[in-house]
């Protein structure tokens, strides 16, 4: 799974900052009725957005704040496996660090150093942000009719041509011409849509002709 | 074999593991779901896992469409997610965790406990003999304001004695105590990853400020209300607060220290042992809150009976952490 670098990441952060300081006036507004005891709960309330709100929806929320499904992030375990309390608690605990001094400068540097893009208190907790991918999309090649293909072609290359024959219909139509012209040295009189063609040829049509 | 032909052979294969995820997901929607026996799941969902892993490492050794390995990578990962996930142990055992798991990570990890408790009491107790000695060292630790406030509170001149309060502000203080004591605990445990060196700071630096004004308030003859006020949750409070330091110089030793393992595979075995202590100590700030809110702040009772039950407090965490777990661990 692809993980998650520092911008959406931080942009996540902020979404769920905005969400915590609404529930934060909207609870001040009305403990405010309640005078001291009411001042006693929103600090108590306080408490628990800065400690808690993190920890409680990664553990019981598919391991993301509402910020982090916003943008289509998850925090898992570095196997892959949904993180657990103690992954949570951890890497929460330790954001006090990563937060040091009042900007995140700690967390920003450890994610850009780390080749998993973990702040300090992923690498403690040995948890990843990854971006929970679904691809729902079908494949475009099956609109192509199949186009034979006789020029000998490594693995590599072949690969390269199922893919573009896959992503084409998500391509503005200049892109799609401009990368299949790449081509014109290797395949004669090439242009997108009997790229496709070939491409659909490679997946499914080669045995039969 | 061409990847039209692979897709199809397979296609019933993948189609029973999607069900069989969407059963386990608690969607239980799937046109196909409804069939599926908990008994067929246990038995041959393995197997299926194993058998789509087989299909994604086929997949890519052939070089079939980004597309399709994408899906069976999916396909494997939601799989490995059911298999391999731990279960929330946490709520599951909470009277474990009091009766054993606690008490025997304390005693466990006495060397660190004992670190963080020399790092905190001892600057305290330096610190209150040189206020006795020179009072107004007092002032370098504590700027003159911040005195002056907490003299007005220990007064025994202030005929209200500064802390009998509306119940209302004992609800205040009672949130006051729990968003500022249990946040500096979780400082004091974080603060352990920079080689510990945050934690022997925190640690420190609460024992000096702690020192001084007990201190202080001795030498002018405010003793008698601020010993009696702190008296019943000091127990918790600074025990909750050296068992934080621990916690984090567990950590701290681990980054200093990893032995066989990597630096941050160390860290995170210790800090994954120090979290008993963690919740242990947010537990034992939480009481001390409440007995600072609600017990020590009260003036009907005299001074003796508030010192008695100090010390009873007192000895029974230290009988709690001799005793519990004994056996079990």
């Amino acid at each position: 799974m692809p993980v998650a670098g520092l911008g959406s990441r931080s942009l996540a952060w902020l979404i769920d900052a905005f969400i915590k300081s609404l529930a934060l006036t909207a609870l001040a507004v009305v403990l405010e009725l309640l005078g001291e005891v009411g001042g006693g709960l929103l600090l108590i309330s306080m408490f628990a957005l800065f400690w808690l709100y993190n920890v409680l929806f990664e553990v019981l929320y598919h391991g993301a704040t509402p910020g982090k499904r916003v943008l289509g992030l998850r925090v898992l375990n570095a196997n892959g496996t949904p993180v657990g309390w103690r992954g949570s608690m951890i890497r929460n605990l330790i954001r006090f660090v990563d937060a040091f001094p009042g900007t995140y400068a700690v967390g920003c540097v450890a994610v850009l150093l780390n080749e998993n893009f973990q702040r300090l208190g992923d690498s403690a907790a040995g948890t990843v942000v990854v971006y929970d991918v679904r691809q729902e999309s079908r494949s475009a090649i099956e609109g192509a009719e199949p186009v034979e293909l006789r020029t000998v072609l490594s693995l590599d290359e072949q690969q390269a041509i199922v893919s573009f024959g896959v992503r084409a219909n998500r391509l503005n139509s200049q892109r799609a011409e401009e990368l299949a012209s790449l081509l014109e040295p290797v395949i004669a009189n090439v242009d997108s849509s009997r790229l496709a063609g070939h491409a659909s040829w490679l997946m499914s049509g080669r045995s039969s002709s | 074999m061409n990847q039209g032909a692979f897709e199809s052979q397979n296609a019933s294969t993948w189609r029973a593991y999607d069900d069989w995820i969407r059963v386990l997901s608690g969607k239980r929607t799937g046109p196909d779901a409804q069939g599926v026996s908990l008994k067929e799941l246990a038995t041959e969902f393995p197997a299926a896992y194993r058998k789509i892993c087989h299909h994604l490492a086929l997949a890519r050794a052939r070089r079939y469409s980004l597309e399709l390995e994408n899906r069976l990578n999916q396909m494997a990962l939601e799989g490995h997610q059911h298999l391999y996930r731990s279960r929330p142990q946490l709520f599951g055992s909470i009277l474990r965790f009091f009766s054993v798991s606690f008490p025997a990570a304390f005693r466990r990890e006495w060397r660190c406990l004992l670190i963080s408790a020399l790092a905190f009491y001892g600057p305290g107790l330096a610190m209150g003999l040189a206020v006795q000695i020179q009072p107004e060292l007092a002032f370098s630790v504590v700027d003159a304001q911040s005195i002056a406030q907490i003299e007005t509170m220990y007064d025994p001149a202030n005929s209200a004695l500064g802390r009998e309060r509306q119940s209302d502000t004992d609800v205040y203080m009672f949130g006051f105590y729990i968003y500022n004591n249990i946040s500096i605990g979780f400082q004091t445990f974080a603060g352990g990853l920079v080689f510990g060196l945050g934690t022997l700071f925190y640690l420190c630096f609460n024992g000096l400020y702690i020192g001084t004004v007990a201190s202080h308030l001795t030498s002018i003859e405010y003793s008698h209300t601020f010993w009696s006020f702190v008296s019943g949750h000091s127990a918790f409070e600074l025990t909750g607060i050296v068992i934080f330091g621990g916690a984090g110089l567990m950590m701290g030793y681990a980054a200093i220290a990893p032995g066989s393992r990597s630096r941050w595979h160390a860290i995170r075995d210790r800090a994954v042992e120090g979290l008993p202590l963690v919740v242990g100590g947010t537990l034992m700030l939480v009481a001390a809150a409440f007995v600072e809110a609600f017990w020590s702040s009260t003036t009907w009772p005299s001074a003796s009976i508030k010192y008695a039950v100090g010390g009873v407090l007192w000895l029974s965490v230290g009988l709690y952490f001799w005793l519990f777990g004994r056996h079990e661990s």
